[in-house]
């Protein structure tokens, strides 16, 4: 029995207008990502690759074709719909962290089942994510306590505390020396290879890119067969 | 969040000014009157009357004919009766001209602190408030409607006035000589008030008479017309500044806080609970300002206690806590919603891109 894929994009396209210039960020991206798989998404500056992920996990419209996540039209979604795909099946992690400063790196974990309305009882499956973190001594801590690899251990926890079904990593290891860069890829291998996490990772590194099963060239909003040559 | 302590607390201190200044009118108004209540007591009578058309607050009105005060002795049931004539020195200040035989039997006499009563012609007498604000003793000289006169005596407060002159001495003094302009009566006993009131209402067509029990609970704060349109009008400013002061002050938070809203947005925080999130922050200002006010409040009436004894009695008013609170909290609200709602639509991409 073959599974349908958990995410479908097709004929995706997105105009940005900006004042009277129209950027065409995507024109026209067809992928099929399968449950389980975890695909290195790799292309030029401005190819639209970041683009891509803020529409697969609803943060802005499309401008025409689609995106179906486990079956499902995210532009035909209402507002709270969306809200809830990001709280439960589609979740972020970013070049810069992003965690919030004044919180602890627990409490940036704990917000985000509190959001999702999961903060009661312990979470067996989130106790072995946090042993393939190895942060589990740093957690009282404030970010500004952690290195740039343990923030981004913590922002992966959070991302993953409440089981999404699609991580979005863009440019994960974009901030990080090639220690840290190596530490947070294998962890992002180890969920993906022991817990099934299903993971699009945007990089720059081709060394990043191997770590994934799958290499998607993008260019000039565009998903292309292999790089064109530089 | 990242908070901003110091941003919080001016806000919290601006919100309380509003706050204070309402329990500090409130309070000022309820003082005085209860003060002058508490004078008005004193005297030991059981009905008013006053001149035809002044009002239950104000001395002022045409003078009444002295002799009014024989006649309205000789009305049944009517054992004592004794006129005063009213003359305002300043602002709130009044000096009362009295007939000191009279007023002694119906009051039960002043209480002397120092001195006693009147010897010579310019002799005055004044209350130990007044005293001590104005640092006399007896015998010592004080100017009042522009003329010198001794202190003859310094009695305990609670008794009609701060200052009183011999009757006479009043009546010549502004041209009202044979005139007062107002009228104490004492009855032979309680259950006679009503009848000799409703009896001399009939008589006297067009005066004020009440009760002194009716009087003294008709004078409140909020009978008082001038006053209670100043209160609304207070009001109605703290509303504005708490407004202000709220909406800028979130709206600041908005700002400062993009990134942090763009990273709740992306873990799935809904418009709701970004809103909430401001509305709740406003909400503590609010509270807190209400508290801080109070506080303020208690300053007010210790530093004018301090340095005007004798001029404002500041009430605390604990039953006007809630309004205050209620217009702090309201302002609060109002200021935080449109900060809030920006908050609510801002775009999570720009967010997360914002330095
Ligand atoms: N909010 C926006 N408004 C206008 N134009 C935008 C916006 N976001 C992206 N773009 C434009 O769309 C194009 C694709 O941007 P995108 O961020 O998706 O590229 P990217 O592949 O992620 O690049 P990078 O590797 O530098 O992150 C660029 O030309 C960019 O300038
Ligand atoms: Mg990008």
């Amino acid at each position: 029995m073959s599974e349908a894929p958990i995410i479908e994009i097709r004929g995706l396209r997105k105009t940005y207008h900006v004042g009277r210039v129209d950027v065409e960020a995507l024109r026209g991206v067809d992928l099929d990502v399968a449950r389980g798989e975890f695909v290195s998404i790799v292309g030029p500056s401005g190819s639209g690759k970041s683009t891509l992920f803020h529409i697969v996990g609803g943060l802005t419209p499309a401008t025409s074709g689609g995106v179906r996540i486990g079956g499902r039209e995210v532009g035909a979604m209402s507002d709270a719909a969306r809200t809830r795909l990001r709280k439960t099946t589609v979740s972020f992690v970013f070049q810069k962290f992003n965690l919030l400063p004044n919180l602890t790196a627990a409490d940036n974990i704990e917000l985000a089942r509190f959001l999702a309305g999961k903060n009661h009882g312990a979470d067996p499956h989130f106790q072995d994510v946090l042993k393939l973190l190895g942060i589990a001594d740093r957690l009282r801590h404030k970010p500004s306590e952690l290195s740039g690899g343990e923030q981004q251990r913590v922002a992966i926890a959070r991302a993953v505390v409440n089981h999404p079904a699609i991580l979005l990593a863009d440019e994960p290891t974009g901030n990080l020396d090639s220690v840290n860069s190596r530490t947070v890829l294998e962890l992002l291998r180890d969920l993906n290879e022991r817990l099934g996490q299903t993971i699009l990772m945007i990089t720059h590194n081709p060394e990043a890119a191997a770590y994934g099963h799958r290499l998607v060239h993008m260019h000039d909003g565009r998903i292309v067969a292999t790089p064109p040559p530089t | 969040m990242r908070y901003r302590p110091l941003r919080t607390l001016l806000s919290v201190l601006l919100i309380a000014i509003p706050v204070t200044l309402i329990l500090t009118l409130v309070g000022l108004s309820r003082g005085m009157l209860d003060e002058s209540k508490k004078r008005t007591s004193g005297v030991g009578a059981d009905i008013m009357v006053r001149p035809p058309g002044s009002s239950i607050i104000s001395f002022s009105g045409a003078p009444m004919r002295q002799g009014l005060v024989k006649k309205l002795r000789q009305e049944p049931h009517v054992v004592q009766a004794t006129g005063v004539i009213v003359q305002q020195v300043s602002g709130i200040t009044s000096i009362f001209g009295v007939d000191l035989g009279e007023f002694n039997t119906m009051s039960g006499g002043f209480d002397f602190i120092e001195g006693g009563p009147f010897k010579r012609p310019d002799d005055i007498l004044i209350d130990d408030y007044y005293a001590q604000q104005e640092k006399k003793h007896a015998g010592d000289t004080i100017n009042v409607l522009n003329h010198n006169w001794r202190v003859a005596g310094i009695f305990q407060s609670g008794k009609l006035a701060r200052m009183v002159l011999p009757i006479s001495v009043v009546q010549d003094l502004t041209g009202n000589t044979g005139r007062v302009s107002l009228i104490y009566l004492k009855v032979d006993k309680p259950a006679s008030i009503d009848p000799v009131v409703a009896s001399l209402r009939k008589q006297f067509e067009g005066y004020p008479i009440y009760p002194m029990a009716e009087y003294l609970s008709a004078i409140s704060v909020e009978n008082v017309p001038a006053l209670n349109s100043f209160i609304h009008v207070v009001i109605a400013i703290g509303v504005v500044i708490g407004f202000a002061v709220v909406c800028l002050s979130m709206y600041m938070a908005v700002l400062q806080r993009t990134r942090e809203i763009g990273i709740l947005k992306s873990l799935g925080a809904s418009r709701a609970y970004i809103l909430a999130l401001i509305v709740a922050e406003a909400f503590m200002m609010g509270f807190f300002g209400t508290l801080v006010g109070i506080l303020f409040s208690f300053g007010a009436r210790w530093l004018i206690l301090t340095l005007v004894p004798a001029s404002l009695q500041q009430a605390i008013v604990p039953d006007w806590w809630p309004l205050a609170g209620l217009i702090a909290l309201f302002a609060s609200l109002l200021g935080a919603l449109y900060p809030g709602f920006r908050a609510a639509r801002q775009d999570p991409i720009e967010a997360l891109s914002y330095e």
